[in-house]
């Protein structure tokens, strides 16, 4: 998706750094279990986290996959959002909402999906190995693209009674993290029916989450919007499907 | 508008029931059957402003079993009942079967109109439901529950349902005025039940970018009953999720 390479990200270098150090570490600490992988008494658990994304014309950008405890609050309805969220629902960068999560002590684990945006009708898995602890939820976030400021999430949903080989399914809605202005203009949003910008520090909307209205593009009588009716969307966005393996 | 007339419930024994019935006798396999079937009255309300649902096919199977995946392309039987309102070809299949116990088509015998109810009984030792009813007038949007676990405990269990694009159309928003639908017409809504649509619109949108199963991103519609993009009326046609909450009754 060339949109995502040409769009500049001020935090993306660091972004791939914070990446290549967390695969490190992670693999660092995967040699570590490997010792172990013979002990009946390994308390992995594997979860694959697969996001269908639903919509007709929203690109999603790379999803901010957190695990963790009930006591991590990623985002609340009616509340003021956090700057890393408000920097993945602007800009589709995950980094900055994923480094706040790290420095939760509820988290267990973050990290982010490595593909890149992906469009309507794709899927993107993401697989991650944990503790196993009964009370483990899962949050996921990621823009739409071709919006100003709106991501589909689900958050805080209890993934660790799953036993091995067990599913679940829930479906995403789509919030507004109201703090870009929906004007749907080609300068504001970042996807690739726009190619503005991505995250702006200017909060210039309500400055509190919402349930996203939809957008209403040129199609529907915004004359100044770069979207047509096909970027539109009702309701939920995305399917996320978890399945745990191990 | 064509659509399976058939009415309601026929009884009917499942293959491996009659297969035991051969076996040990019909009258003790039916007692046994009777007695670990339970009784699913289900109830379909749609809830939109202005939109028609086809009639409606109510199925129970295993946990295995997939009508339609959300996410996942839709399969021919989906796309005629999506695009045309046609159920038979899904009662060809494997996965549905003929109209039985726990198979049932049409309980509305016809349209389900906005603000309008039906109640299907079913009959069955199957552990989970599926329904699905195209939307009208769309050009391929359908109501679905997909492949819901239904409790085997006593009481009653409700579901709300999106209108879900088939993908397989696009959304053009322009009427049939003559002919049978068929899926392999490249756009064209098969009726607006509501007599309340307008004519010559141009189209509004040419093939969705979204090919698999989605969820549906509403019509567009517009003012002008004479023409414009769009034949659909955008203060009648127009639905926010849910389209339809599902009550399920279970009698152990």
């Amino acid at each position: 998706m060339r949109f995502f390479q040409q769009k500049q990200h001020p935090h993306l270098s660091s972004y791939l750094a914070i990446t290549v150090i967390s695969a490190i570490l992670l693999t660092l600490s995967a040699c570590g279990d490997s010792d172990n992988n013979d002990d009946v008494s390994n308390n992995d658990a594997t979860y694959d986290i697969t996001v269908y994304n639903l919509t007709n014309g929203q690109p999603f950008t790379p999803l901010g996959i957190v695990v963790h405890n009930s006591a991590y609050m990623p985002w609340q309805l009616g509340e003021t959002v956090t700057i890393g969220l408000e920097t993945l629902a602007e800009s589709g960068d995950p980094s900055a909402f994923l480094a706040e999560a790290n420095a939760d002590s509820a988290v267990v684990m973050s990290t982010s999906s490595s593909n890149g945006p992906f469009g309507p009708g794709s899927s993107e898995t993401v697989s991650i190995t944990v503790d196993h602890s009964a009370s483990l939820q899962l949050t996921v976030a990621s823009m739409l693209a071709n919006t100003n400021d709106a991501f589909a999430g689900i958050r805080n949903w209890n993934i660790g009674g799953l036993a091995v080989g067990d599913s679940a399914s829930t479906m995403a809605r789509v919030y507004d993290a109201g703090t870009e202005a929906n004007d749907e203009t080609a300068g504001s949003m970042p996807g690739p029916a726009a190619m503005g910008e991505g995250f702006n520090v200017v909060r210039d909307d309500l400055d509190r989450l919402t349930v996203h209205s939809g957008v209403v593009t040129a199609d529907d009588g915004l004359l100044t919007s770069a979207l047509n009716e096909s970027h539109r969307w009702l309701g939920q966005a995305a399917k996320v499907v978890v399945t745990r393996t191990q | 508008m064509t659509g399976n007339t058939r009415s309601t419930t026929r009884n009917g024994f499942r293959k491996h029931s009659l297969a035991l019935a051969l076996a040990i006798g019909l009258t003790t396999a039916f007692a046994a059957n009777v007695s670990q079937a339970a009784t699913w009255d289900v109830t379909i309300t749609n809830l939109t402003n202005g939109n028609h649902f086809t009639p409606l096919l109510v199925t129970a199977h295993d946990h295995d079993t997939h009508l339609f995946q959300v996410g996942m392309p839709a399969a021919l039987p989906i796309e005629h009942m999506a695009e045309c309102g046609h159920l038979d070809p899904l009662l060809a299949t494997p996965e549905v079967g003929a109209i039985d116990a726990d198979t049932i088509a049409n309980p509305a015998t016809g349209l389900l109109a906005p603000g309008s109810s039906t109640t299907a009984m079913l009959v069955t030792t199957e552990t989970h439901l599926s329904i699905v009813a195209m939307v009208l007038p769309t050009n391929d949007a359908f109501l679905g529950l997909e492949s819901q676990h239904i409790p085997s405990e006593a009481g009653t269990y409700t579901y709300y349902v999106n209108a879900y694009d088939a993908g397989t159309e696009a959304n053009d928003e322009v009427l049939m005025t003559a002919g049978a639908c068929s899926y392999t017409d490249s756009g064209m809504m098969p009726g607006a039940p509501g007599m309340d649509a307008g004519m010559n619109g141009t189209g509004v949108a040419t093939a969705d970018s979204n090919t698999m199963i989605h969820v549906h991103r509403g019509v567009l519609g517009d003012q002008d009953t004479a023409g414009g993009n769009s034949d659909l009326d955008s203060t009648i046609h127009r639905w926010q999720n849910p389209v339809a909450k599902i009550t399920v009754t279970v009698t152990p």
